[in-house]
């Protein structure tokens, strides 16, 4: 499946893959209401990680055996057998956190207005996942790699 | 004639399913449960009395689950007896089922001590649907205003929290001298106990009910209980939520190994050929103890079941442990917990913490010899996954403790050697 790979020695640690991914999960799509106004706050799904001289952008690794999907009590997180992605569906989540409890990678966020969690979708309806296509550096690029 | 043969249709038995068609396509399954309704996920019950989530929310698989997977689901009927020699399990109804492979997913069921008073009504346990259902029906039917709930561990807080959402006046009554003390310290349990209560409800710790008394003019309704000390709560419910026992009947008498629950190796299988047990019946490794032990866990019972079903189905796979893990939303105060998070004064364990009361942010490691064994964090939970990792695989955090509880703590202060391994760079 096609995942999103952090270069680390090319990510300077600006951080504007966090910023374009709130954009791109924002009911609005404009930066400043994103970051302002628009409530519930959209979620950024990507960490930037900084301890330097080391940076690198984190999100959802769509793992082979997934634990966030073997722990969900829900059912709200699957593993999509086809395309490999490991999915969440909102509307099913409860907002118990297990998921993160396991996640060996920190990579799912609390949405806590919505009381549910929010996680990389590599961004379904774009062409390249919004993070990837706006970093400056090139230090994240989306490709197809041995899942 | 059915290869597998599964009792119990929750987190175990699906899991089983799960995995037995991952290397089995074709090999005949018959699950068979007590509960007549879909596949749901028990945690959830507190959510459906709060009114947060209704039964097809609960629902943890789709619909098609059994077909799509091919099972003959045998539901609303209960097993009753094991013949271990000629393989059969028969249901109440003298129907007997042959099996090649048998798993034992039945389960735990509420454990409720003996109490006066218990038969009235207005007293449940708080484990299935149905009772969530009764419950919900209840609170409804008399209107209810107050209740008891007994237990303040992880059932009796969800609980808790629905009929508060509810609008009920609660008292928790916990034998133990904190709430939730198999999952937090005293200092976290204080500061949870502050949210608890300014959400209104009360809390009674070291003490339990005596007796449950009935309402004036009513005395098969429940109208209060009587704690140790001799003082009376009125109510209108109560609803006992000190735990459950494992639900070994079917296996009790026949060679199958008891301890308190069923007793199996690190393939989920009993000490019987062929039979099988995962979930809250069974007895799985614990990680952390490094020992067997009832863990009865929602993911653990999922992860037990995997692993069950691919034994059964001819795969070799040993299950590397779970622990005491937990996650708790109650009260909107987010809460993880795992492994020896509250142990008793030990000099060989080493313990980081960091607490700002006043936000009531808690942070705790307990580590032995460098080796994570035990977590708590209240209030700042995102990337405490990266930290179960390490505790799981083991790692010697020697080089970078003084990291692990940072406000930024991240994989980026892990070792470059073990971000690698995890692909975390390149």
């Amino acid at each position: 499946m096609k995942k999103i790979i952090a270069k680390q020695e090319a990510c300077m640690g600006c951080g504007l893959c966090e910023v374009y991914c709130t954009v791109a999960h924002s009911k609005t799509k404009d930066i400043i209401k994103a970051y302002n106004s628009e409530r519930p706050k959209p979620i950024s799904r990507v960490r930037r990680e900084v301890n330097k001289p080391i940076s690198f952008a984190i999100q959802c690794r769509h793992c082979e055996d997934a634990p966030c999907v073997v722990a969900c009590l829900s059912g709200a997180m699957t593993k999509d057998e086809k395309t490999g992605e490991v999915k969440h569906n909102k509307d099913k989540c409860i907002g118990c956190w297990t998921c993160i409890m396991v996640c060996p990678y920190g990579a799912i966020k609390m949405d806590k207005e919505n009381k549910v969690v929010a996680k990389c979708d590599l961004c379904q309806d774009q062409k390249e996942p919004a993070c990837v296509a706006n970093c400056p550096n090139q230090a994240l690029e989306f490709k197809e790699v041995r899942s | 004639m059915a290869k597998y043969v599964i009792v119990g249709a929750s987190a175990a038995g699906i899991g089983a399913v799960e995995a037995i068609r991952d290397v089995d396509p074709v090999g005949t399954i018959a699950v068979i449960s007590d509960e007549a309704c879909p596949q749901y996920s028990r945690p959830m019950i507190s959510d459906y009395v709060s009114g947060k989530a209704d039964f097809p929310k609960m629902k943890c698989r789709n619909d098609e689950f059994w077909m799509q997977n091919s099972v003959e689901a045998i539901l609303g009927k209960k097993a009753v007896a094991l013949n271990l020699a000629e393989k059969t399990v028969a249901l109440e109804s003298g129907e007997k089922i042959p099996y090649e492979k048998l798993l034992l997913a039945t389960g735990g069921k509420p454990f409720v001590p003996k109490m006066e008073g218990q038969e009235k009504d207005g007293v449940f346990t708080f484990t299935t649907i149905k009772d969530a259902e009764r419950l919900a029906a209840k609170i409804d039917a008399i209107n209810a205003k107050s209740a008891v709930v007994i237990g303040a561990g992880l059932i009796g807080l969800s609980v808790t929290d629905a009929l508060t959402k509810r609008g009920l006046k609660v008292t928790m009554v916990e034998l133990q001298e904190k709430i939730l003390s198999l999952l937090l310290d005293a200092k976290a349990s204080d500061m949870v106990e502050a949210v608890v209560k300014a959400a209104g409800v009360n809390i009674v710790t070291g003490q339990s009910v005596q007796k449950i008394i009935g309402k004036p003019g009513n005395e098969g309704a429940v109208g209060g209980v009587v704690l140790t000390k001799g003082d009376t709560v009125p109510c209108d419910l109560v609803i006992v939520a000190i735990g459950v026992i494992p639900r070994t009947e079917l296996a009790a008498g026949t060679a199958i190994k008891l301890n308190r629950g069923i007793v199996v190796d690190n393939t989920m299988q009993t000490n019987v050929p062929d039979v099988y047990s995962s979930g809250d019946v069974a007895e799985a490794y614990d990680f952390v103890l490094q020992q067997n032990r009832l863990l009865p866990l929602w993911p653990l019972a999922m992860q037990e079941g995997h692993i069950a079903g691919y034994n059964m189905a001819g795969q070799k796979t040993l299950y590397n442990g779970g622990t005491n893990m937990s996650s708790l939303k109650y009260f909107g105060i987010p809460i993880v917990s795992i492994g020896l998070a509250n142990p008793k004064e030990d000099p060989t364990l080493e313990i980081l913490v960091q607490a700002d009361v006043e936000n009531k942010v808690y942070k705790k490691l307990v580590l032995r010899n460098n080796i994570i064994v035990g977590l708590t964090f209240v209030n700042c939970i995102e990337r405490v996954g990266i930290l179960y990792k390490l505790m799981k695989d083991q790692i010697n955090v020697k080089k970078f403790k003084a990291d692990l509880l940072r406000d930024d703590f991240g994989l980026a202060v892990l070792p470059t050697s073990l971000q690698k391994k995890m692909s975390v760079v390149h």
